[in-house]
């Protein structure tokens, strides 16, 4: 037991790990994606599940806020009218930078099979999307695997430099 | 020369139909068949000017003047038990002969029967609200002012329902285009952004099953995956997909390719 032991003050054995500040920075980004609870049909039943027991998105440090300001990725999930279009873009400004969006299913991606007068035709007509995940609707897999790209997309990032502002025009 | 396509009907239709295809009516039949409906009528008739009534569908459908609405509705409520007012809409014919037909799907609990009361109205004329009798026709009548365009006369709160405030045209009409007309095409953009922004966002992409082989904006060509936005020029390089880091995983041997035998028997 005693040969085990170190003396950290004396054996040049202190406890400190040496990284950048981009990686620590971006690891904790990453590792705390709080989405902000956007269902808007029924993908937001899939992703409700994702976030439930069953498919635990806790264990991603993925925690669904219900608060705009609180919330650091806007997981648009179904079908966007054009009613609701001027909200969308409220919520996405009230969210603190840095910010991501991930479009969930076909409805957000494109307009899916809503090709009507009243259904925007992809949310990035109103706002800019870094992910865009198939699927009528997508399996709460398909948005766990897609919260994970967007954890290695922040990753790849510099965190340290004054991030731009996404936007759409 | 561009085919002719009539402009007061542009709703999606059948891509064909046969030349000698009669449509199927549903049969009518006479009011008398039935006594209940009868003996309805009966009072209906005695106060009101009935124009036409049979029965279609175990339904008796009734067409009077549309100034009388509101007296037959009453009529129909307190003393002939039709309590609820189901329903309530047009119908547009202003293609056929510049009107609207308006319906009112009556049910009666006890009787267990049900009456359609309907009326045509010209193109620009109000209905009579019966808001008063029914609160279910509160929500119906605006929203058959926000999907025709057809205002109700005594409504508390005559206003869009469906629709934002602010939206032009009236969606149900037979005029209005399913994808809609320039104002819906823009309104998102219009609102938000305003007009100037329209160059930049640039109009809906309406079809969905659209795959540009040249625009790396929206789309990634597997294997030949290029950074967002890069000029597609059809040299790029084929990207080899890896799962691991070159030097291996700790206790895990990097798959080559080259070293590694792959059986290709199947009986082995």
């Amino acid at each position: 037991m005693a040969q085990h032991k170190i003396n950290y003050t004396q054996d040049g054995g202190l406890p400190v790990a040496l990284t950048s500040i981009d990686k620590i920075v971006n690891w904790g980004r990453s590792n705390s994606l709080w989405a902000l609870t956007y269902g808007l049909a029924c993908c937001g039943i899939e992703m409700m599940a994702s976030g439930a027991s069953r498919f635990d998105f806790d264990r991603f440090g993925t925690i669904f806020r219900a608060s705009p300001r609180q919330a650091d990725v806007m997981i648009v999930a179904g079908t966007l009218t054009k009613k609701h279009a001027e909200f969308i873009k409220r919520l996405y400004d009230q969210m603190t930078e840095p910010r991501w969006v991930i479009s969930m299913g076909s409805c957000a991606n494109t307009g899916g099979m809503f090709n009507t007068y009243a259904t925007v035709q992809g949310v990035d007509r109103i706002i800019p999307v870094d992910l865009y995940l198939p699927g009528c609707a997508p399996r709460p897999e398909t948005l766990q695997y897609g919260v994970m790209l967007l954890q290695k997309k922040i990753r790849a990032n510099h965190a340290s430099k004054a991030q731009k502002a996404k936007r759409l025009m | 020369m561009r085919a002719y396509t009539p402009k007061d009907d542009v709703q999606a239709k059948a891509y064909y139909t046969d030349r000698y295809y009669v449509a199927p009516q549903v049969p009518k039949s006479e009011v008398d068949t039935d006594e209940v409906f009868a003996s309805d009528l009966e009072a209906i008739k005695a106060k009101f000017e009935v124009k036409e009534a049979f029965i279609q569908v175990e339904q008796m459908v009734v067409y009077i003047n549309a100034h009388d609405i509101y007296g037959v509705l009453e009529l129909m409520r307190d003393e002939l038990e039709y309590t609820q007012l189901s329903e309530l809409s047009a119908i547009d014919w202003l293609a056929k002969d510049n009107t609207f037909e308006i319906f009112y799907q009556m049910l009666s609990m006890k009787k267990r029967k049900r009456i359609r009361i309907k009326y045509f109205i010209q193109n620009g004329q109000a209905v009579d609200s019966v808001e008063k009798l029914f609160r279910s026709a509160d929500w119906s009548e605006r929203e058959m002012y926000d999907m025709f365009g057809i205002e109700a006369n005594g409504h508390p709160f005559m206003k869009r329902i469906l629709m934002p405030y602010d939206w032009q045209g009236h969606p149900l009409l037979k005029t209005y285009p399913l994808q809609g007309d320039e104002f819906a095409s823009w309104y998102e953009v219009d609102k938000i952004y305003g007009k100037e922004a329209r160059e930049e966002i640039g109009p809906e992409i309406r079809d969905t099953a659209r795959v540009d082989r040249y625009d790396s904006q929206r789309f990634a060509r597997l294997g030949f995956e290029v950074p967002k936005g890069t000029e597609i020029t059809g040299e790029e390089e084929r990207n080899v997909d890896s799962y691991q880091e070159e030097e291996g995983v700790f206790m895990i041997k990097k798959l080559n390719k080259e070293t590694s035998k792959i059986v290709d028997d199947p009986q082995r």
